[in-house]
């Protein structure tokens, strides 16, 4: 029982990043129809970019925001240089700009930080808290609060804004949203901010747990991606789903059959998603009527 | 104005005026080039040469969200709703752009010219009927406070009872002042309610008179009206 529980926490906790690498997925999905493989990235960033900062005596609280707008910076750089030329082009096409954006922000960040392996400090210390028998770090816990506060945090803003709104619109017709006097490609730009910025308060919030160097975001980027998939693409709910789902099938494929095959289990979603439940979990809603 | 996709001219040198408070109606066969001329002059479709003036000002080098700002208003061929959006959101995001008082009194009105639509407020317009959808089209149009609204076949797949409706609608709007330059397949019934009426063809304007005038001229009548 403790077992299963420590396997639930520290899944829970991985799958939570997962899921808010999944949110940045479909935050520009939804906006624009693009799979932004870019999105790792993100995350890559908001981790390296509080070390380096942290690295120059500036407080971390400083450091984490200063991030969090650097990855906002490079999301709105990557729509306006490498998305809006290209235009109308095909979702192929698009999704290969998006893989050669992300090789060329990693190569660049190895430059600028380096190619070692980095720490961030827990939050709030390293005492383990005990829970029936199990354990859990207190950075667990910041995760898990960091990403439900931001998954409440974009369902409001989407629900409750105006701007919001106007991203629904954009992605649910964009000539009609352009007609509304919606200024789409504004909107589109946002979304790749937005996304840049949740990838970012992702990776500050599990670098003191997991460590992170340039090249962290690749494999971030394929399991958020097959987190959303699992979720159905598009879906919000989905993708938290979906990366708490994945996450708990790593911690529990790790703990009771053999940690080998941990990053292989995201493959496996990958395929079987593609293969039996093209839609993801919650499926396509078919409100529309044509 | 000329404008083309890719290398297909679409229109031709074709020049129009719609004199301030009046209704346009604009009709051709399928092809002629409607519903490109509206998109050139809302600002969705490319152009090559060619002026678009709004009383005066030249406006053809704005994003299609800065004519919208300035008044001019489309309401797209096939409705274009939001699928997953209420109707309620549909309205508030047809007042995007502005930042007056009097949103909540135009949502009032609109809903005054289509109940059908306050009973429905909260759905979403992908479960709407096609009536509802057009209705909505036009009310999330009318948000915008168009000075020049810009109808694409309003009228397109409906039943009867609902075409003569939106005709209705069409007059109304005149009668609080907007302008509307009109698009229809129904050309007997835009040309009535019309003041001023042009016959377009293969992206050329090659009639042009008062509404009328168009209805009872033998040319246009053996051509474009099926008379
Ligand atoms: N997206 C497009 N790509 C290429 N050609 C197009 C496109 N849309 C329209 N055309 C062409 O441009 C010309 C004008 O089309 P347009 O849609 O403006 O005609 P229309 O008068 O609105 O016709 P309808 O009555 O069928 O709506 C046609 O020859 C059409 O084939
Ligand atoms: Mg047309």
């Amino acid at each position: 029982m403790a077992e299963f529980l420590q396997f639930c926490f520290s899944g829970l906790t991985v799958g939570s990043v997962y899921a808010l690498v999944a949110l940045g997925f479909t935050v520009i999905y939804n906006a624009s129809n693009v799979v932004n493989f870019a999105q790792g990235e993100f995350v890559m960033l908001g981790g390296m970019v509080t070390v380096a900062l942290l690295a120059a005596s500036v407080p971390l609280p400083v450091a984490g925001v200063a991030a969090v707008f650097v990855a906002a910076l490079v999301g709105l750089a990557l729509h306006r240089l490498a998305i809006e030329p290209a235009r109308g082009s095909s979702p192929v096409e698009l999704i290969i700009i998006t893989i050669g954006a992300s090789i060329f922000i990693r190569g660049v960040a190895q430059v600028v930080f380096d190619k070692q392996f980095h720490k961030l400090p827990a939050f709030s210390g390293d005492a383990p808290i005990h829970m029936l028998g199990a354990t859990i770090l207190p950075q667990s816990l910041w995760v898990l609060g960091g990403a439900g506060a931001i998954v409440i945090g974009l369902h409001l803003f989407s629900e409750h804004t105006l701007v919001g709104k106007a991203a629904a619109a954009t992605a649910a017709n964009r000539l009609a949203a352009r007609l509304a006097g919606i200024d789409t490609t504004a909107i589109v730009s946002l979304s790749f901010a937005l996304a840049g910025a949740v990838g970012a308060v992702a990776g500050i919030l599990i670098t003191p747990i997991t460590l992170t160097s340039y090249n962290a975001g690749t494999l971030l980027a394929l399991k958020g991606f097959a987190a959303g998939m699992l979720g159905g693409m598009g879906k919000p709910l989905g993708a938290v789903l979906g990366g708490l789902l994945l996450g708990l099938a790593e911690a529990f494929g790790a703990g009771y059959v053999s940690s080998a095959y941990k990053d292989g289990i995201a493959f496996i979603v990958i395929l079987v998603v593609l293969l039996s439940l093209p839609q993801g979990l919650l499926g396509k809603h078919s409100a529309e009527r044509v | 104005m000329t404008s083309a996709y890719g290398r297909i001219l679409a229109l031709r040198g074709v020049s129009l005026h719609v004199p301030r408070g009046e209704i346009v109606a604009l009709v051709g066969a399928n092809g002629a080039g409607k519903t490109t001329l509206l998109r050139v002059i809302s600002g969705v479709q490319p152009f090559l040469a060619g002026h678009i003036r709004l009383a005066g000002e030249p406006i053809e080098r704005l994003a299609a969200h800065r004519r919208v700002a300035k008044g001019i208003v489309h309401v797209p061929e096939g409705r274009q709703v939001f699928g997953p959006l209420s109707i309620e959101d549909h309205l508030r995001l047809g007042a995007y752009l502005r930042r007056d008082a009097g949103i909540a009194g135009d949502m009032a009105r609109v809903y005054a010219l289509f109940p059908r639509l306050r009973e429905r407020r909260g759905a979403a317009a992908g479960t709407l009927s096609g009536g509802e959808q057009q209705m909505l089209a036009i009310g999330r149009a009318l948000m915008g406070r168009p000075k020049l609204l810009l109808l694409d076949e309003p009228s397109m797949g409906l039943a009867p009872v609902l075409v003569d409706e939106i005709f209705d609608v069409i007059l109304r709007l005149k009668t609080a002042g907007i302008t509307v330059l009109l698009v229809e397949q129904n050309a007997v019934a835009a040309l009535a309610i019309a003041d001023r009426g042009y016959v377009i063809e293969t992206g050329r304007i090659v009639h042009v008179g008062a509404g009328r005038a168009l209805l009872e001229d033998p040319a246009v009548q053996a051509s474009y009206l099926g008379l």
